[in-house]
């Protein structure tokens, strides 16, 4: 999932050369980049949704142990992330922005905002994941957990929360790495106002990686915790 | 028809095969045409693989005790036969070959909308095979292709991971020649080329394509869960630890049986090109067979369930996916009888294409019908994990979609390498299949019916003379496969040049661009005047051809 279409598709020509050989006119080029990127992010919501789906079946299958599992997740940094990733988004689309407009600088400081927030995110997610290590929460040889009657059903419930949040967090990864790529072609003027397609479906990409967290948070952190 | 121009070898034109020479030219190639090429060859060595895992499957059951190998070698066997049938040859087979040569040719475009990642999709592909390879070669796998836990997680003491690895990598590569397919049809039509204007081998593809973006990526989290699930043991298809097994099955299902469509809706397009063009006719229902592709993809992502009939799923369910697979066989036999309906007073003649078109529609019938027996709760109790499922499956997959990957093969081969091939040895071979084919597995419906289990290498005696006809009709099979390879090889060098129209046929590629093509396809871009499949005027000359 490393590679969007869209950085493999501009490998940073300028404006003027920008016109790929398959194509007419940079109009068909760049309505064909932008809906590469929406069918991409089809094969994404299913690539997720495959976990959603088993979320769902377990969630209905153990209430009661998911109840008992979401009250070891930590609330606190999971709703600092939340708006820290709300905000990345704002960034985002403010960088978007910026290159429609074709205001260079502005737009690289905002990626480097965004790039800022996303590690911000990373971070504090690190932080959450040693939690678990510490309290022996990670799936494997080594769990352990408080309540015995949930002792194996509490496992499932966290083997998905790592492969949920986990698969989310490899996608934040790449998006980091796409923003720096984006900055560094930023700064070596590859983007105007009349050639930005990169910035935008990067953005788009971006916007999605924070939907998902955006159903994650509730699914895994609120819901079930006042039962 | 064939009229072959008896021209010495003086100064081919400039043409995709000889623009640039050298192994950077093909590795790197960027030329849709170049790269259905690579795939070309790289399925075909996975088929031979494939194949020879048959071979001695085949061999073993020759007699009713297991003697030639041991139970556990058989169990890799049928095993690898199935992964790399499935996942490296049918899945890749027609879009990635047939479908990455004509589709931009077909809609009248210079190239794919991403060639680079055409390329990069052939690269992963080839990442994938690599995978499993290793998996076969360090010992294999024992699994079944379908990987069923806990037995996969908990007790095969096989390469599990590597396997589902290479699946996992390959089927990005199926992903990304989807996405390029529906964002070529939507994007890179030639003026006047309307959507109800495409060949309705675009149609087929754009069908395929949507499931492939929208299946795959299930598959690949399936397996990803699978993986982690084997290392960690923490559950989740587990029910000694309170997971759930038969999730993995609806996961896997709810790709594995669209990709059975994956394997098909190609064949079927190849069909559609084939029929109207040996019949002299107008295909019958243009927009019956459009969109009964478009509904195939989309009902088939609705019967996975019929898989798990007999895997503790609740009986309202099953009654559902019962029902919706027999919706599924409806725009199927659509295409059956449109088919029938353009050859109805057309004129026919007997090519090579043809003949194996004929095999596809008669026995891609046979595995359908078939397949709503098997749809029938109560008489899929009776037939689950018998020779009569994998008879079905295999009436579909090889009589169906190898069929039509012959027949397109045939058919495009003198645009692809600008040569003809020997058209006697083409209906020879063809027959064969054909022969071979119904030998083969005709015999292992009954079996199936008379309770004969897949899977295992040892049977009653009473079923030996079925056993062994069907033996024999894999080798007649085997030799029917290995005739095109020699007598296309020796076309591809020593063939007699071909026009650029040699079957007379409508369409882009035949009448605008010249055998083999220019790398960008066409001298002058083309303009679309008319519907597809006018055969009730002469056809046009190519500039350059």
């Amino acid at each position: 999932m490393a590679d969007s279409p869209v950085t493999i598709e501009h490998g940073g020509m300028g404006p003027d050369n920008s016109l790929q050989e398959q194509f007419d006119n940079s109009e068909q080029q760049y309505e064909t980049s932008t809906l590469g990127m929406w069918a991409f992010l089809l094969t994404e919501i299913m690539f997720f949704g495959g976990m959603f789906g088993a979320y769902t079946v377990y969630r209905f299958k153990f209430p009661e142990a998911f109840a008992s599992t979401s009250h070891w997740m930590d609330l606190l940094l999971g709703t600092v992330n939340t708006a820290v990733l709300i905000c990345s988004s704002f960034t985002m689309a403010m960088a978007v922005r910026a290159s429609q407009m074709g205001k260079k600088k502005a737009l690289i400081w905002f990626l480097i905002f965004t790039l800022i927030l996303g590690g911000v995110f990373l971070f504090i997610k690190g932080v959450e994941y040693h939690e678990k290590y510490v309290e022996h929460h990670i799936p494997g040889p080594s769990f352990q957990y408080e309540e015995a009657a949930y002792a194996h059903t509490a496992q499932i419930l966290f083997f998905l929360y790592f492969a949920m949040t986990g698969l989310h967090a490899i996608h934040m990864i790449v998006g980091v790495g796409l923003l720096t790529t984006l900055i560094i072609m930023a700064a070596k003027n590859r983007f105007n106002a009349n050639y930005f397609t990169p910035v935008e479906n990067i953005g788009l990409y971006w916007h999605f990686v924070d939907i998902v967290w955006i159903f994650l948070f509730p699914l895994l952190y609120l819901i079930g915790r006042h039962a | 028809m064939s009229t072959v121009l008896e021209q010495p070898r003086v100064q081919q034109p400039v043409n995709y095969l000889n623009a640039n020479y050298g192994w950077k030219s093909w590795l790197l190639t960027h030329d849709h045409k170049r790269i259905a090429l690579l795939y070309m060859f790289s399925i075909t060595a996975f088929f031979f693989v494939g194949g020879f895992f048959a071979l001695m499957m085949r061999l073993e059951l020759l007699t009713p005790p297991g003697d030639l190998v041991s139970s556990d070698t058989y169990n890799k066997l049928f095993t690898m036969h199935g992964i790399i049938m499935v996942f490296f040859f049918l899945v890749p087979s027609i879009p990635a070959v047939l479908g990455n040569f004509l589709l931009p040719i077909m809609i009248g475009a210079r190239d794919l909308a991403f060639p680079r990642i055409n390329l990069l999709s052939w690269y992963i592909y080839m990442l994938g095979g690599v995978f499993t390879m290793w998996a076969v070669v360090s010992g294999g796998v024992d699994t079944g292709w379908t990987f069923y836990p806990p037995f996969s997680t908990s007790y095969s003491q096989t390469h599990v991971i590597l396997a589902a690895l290479g699946i996992f990598v390959s089927g990005f590569s199926s992903i990304l020649t989807g996405l390029n397919f529906i964002v070529t049809v939507h994007k890179m039509r030639a003026p006047g080329m309307t959507w109800m204007r495409l060949p309705l081998f675009v149609w087929g593809h754009y069908a395929t394509a949507i499931i492939q973006v929208l299946g795959t990526p299930v598959i690949a989290i399936t397996l990803v869960l699978l993986g982690f699930e084997r290392v960690l043991h923490a559950g989740i298809f587990d029910p000694a630890l309170g997971g759930d097994p038969v999730l993995f099955q609806h996961l896997f299902w709810f790709y594995s049986h669209p990709a059975v469509y994956i394997m098909i809706l190609p064949g079927m397009a190849v069909v559609s090109e084939v029929v109207p063009c040996f019949s002299r006719k107008r295909i019958f229902g243009y927009e019956f067979i459009a969109f009964s592709s478009l509904a195939i993809a989309v009902l088939g992502f609705l019967v996975w369930g019929h898989h798990l009939f007999v895997a503790g799923e609740s009986m309202y369910s099953a009654m559902i996916f019962s029902f919706l697979s027999f919706a599924v066989a409806v725009p199927s036999s659509v295409k059956v009888f449109n088919w029938t309906a353009t050859m109805y007073q057309g004129s026919i003649s007997y090519e090579t294409p043809m003949l194996y078109a004929f095999g596809f529609i008669g026995l891609f019938t046979i595995g359908g019908l078939t397949g709503i027996v098997l749809a029938t709760m109560g008489l899929d109790v009776h037939l689950t994990d018998t020779y009569f499922v994998i008879a079905h499956f295999h009436y579909v997959m090889v009589g169906g979609m190898v069929m039509a990957y012959m027949a397109g093969i045939h058919f495009w081969w003198p645009k692809i390498s600008g040569r003809m091939y020997p058209e006697n040895w083409g209906r020879f071979s063809a027959l064969l299949v054909f022969v071979g084919f119904n030998l083969t597995f005709f015999p292992q419906f009954i079996l199936g019916y008379l309770g004969m289990p897949r899977r295992y290498h040892a049977y009653a005696p009473e079923f030996q003379v079925l056993n062994v006809l069907s033996s024999a009709g894999a080798s007649v099979l085997g030799v029917g496969y290995v005739l095109p390879m020699i007598y296309l090889t020796w076309s591809w060098f020593r063939g007699p040049i071909a026009p650029p129209n040699p079957w007379d046929a409508r369409g882009l590629e035949w009448e605008k661009s010249p055998s083999p093509p220019p790398t960008f396809n066409f001298i002058e871009r083309p303009i679309v005047t008319e519907e597809a499949y006018n055969y009730a005027r002469p056809a046009e000359v190519p500039v350059g051809g």
